[in-house]
């Protein structure tokens, strides 16, 4: 199962990024193996539609849950579509091995 | 030009497309198109024995307007029993609420997608102390 987790840099000691479609790097964890890898947002600094394209980007990589610090509308409504789970963390100051770590 | 009408927020939509009448006479007397925030209003007040003001507010609407559609939503439903019509359920003017949980121990919101509704635990925490959430 692949997990996602919005990242403000392309390390696990990077801060967890509070945005959905205009997070920095997206960190995709393998939960089965506990592997990572990286990604950086191509959306960042996109005008309209960075929510829509990510959800997009999620698709492609076959993530079944996105942890992020909100989602827009649309892409609630899309990931809701796509059966991905949602999940909302509101605490600052965390980074991305924190999440990891709290998952398992 | 008459006012923009609001969304009606609901929780889930209704479990079936309609009802239709058997051993009527006539086999095709019409049919009524039930709203699904006029079955929201029907099922709060009726099933869930809210009054209208906690119902209103959980639809996202005023006492008032919820009052019309629970009105529309009785005199629909009698009129489809009276004339033994079909009733047909249709979107109409509702929202769908997402259903958004709290987990008690980490305090994550979180969604639980439709086909793992049966999984209930927290997905950073594995807890079970979770809760519905009604987030707009």
């Amino acid at each position: 199962m692949k997990t996602v987790i919005t990242s403000t840099g392309n390390g696990v000691n990077s801060q967890f990024d509070k945005r959905f479609g205009r997070a920095a790097w997206f960190c995709v964890l393998d939960e089965e193996t506990g592997k990572t890898e990286f990604y950086e947002n191509p959306n960042k600094d996109a005008q309209g539609g960075a929510g829509t394209k990510t959800v997009e980007k999620m698709v492609e990589l076959g993530v079944s849950k996105v942890i992020s610090g909100d989602f827009g509308p649309k892409a609630k409504d899309l990931l809701d579509k796509f059966n991905i789970q949602m999940v909302i963390i509101q605490d600052d100051d965390v980074t991305v091995e924190d999440v990891i770590r709290k998952i398992k | 030009m008459p006012r923009r009408r609001r969304l009606r927020r609901m929780v889930s939509p209704p479990g079936f497309k309609g009802y239709r009448p058997y051993g009527a006479n006539s086999d095709d007397s019409g049919y009524v198109e039930l709203l699904y925030e006029e079955y929201e209003a029907l099922k709060l007040a009726d099933y869930n024995l809210m009054n209208h003001l906690e119902a209103s507010k959980l639809m996202g609407v005023s006492r008032a307007t919820f009052a019309r559609i629970y009105e529309s939503a009785r005199r629909k439903i009698a009129q489809a029993l009276v004339e033994s019509k079909e009733i047909k359920t249709v979107y109409g003017n509702a929202h769908l609420d997402k259903d958004w949980y709290v987990c008690n121990d980490c305090y994550v919101r979180f969604t639980i997608p439709r086909p793992h509704r049966h999984r209930h635990h927290c997905p950073m925490c594995k807890s079970e102390k979770i809760e519905l959430v009604n987030q707009k």
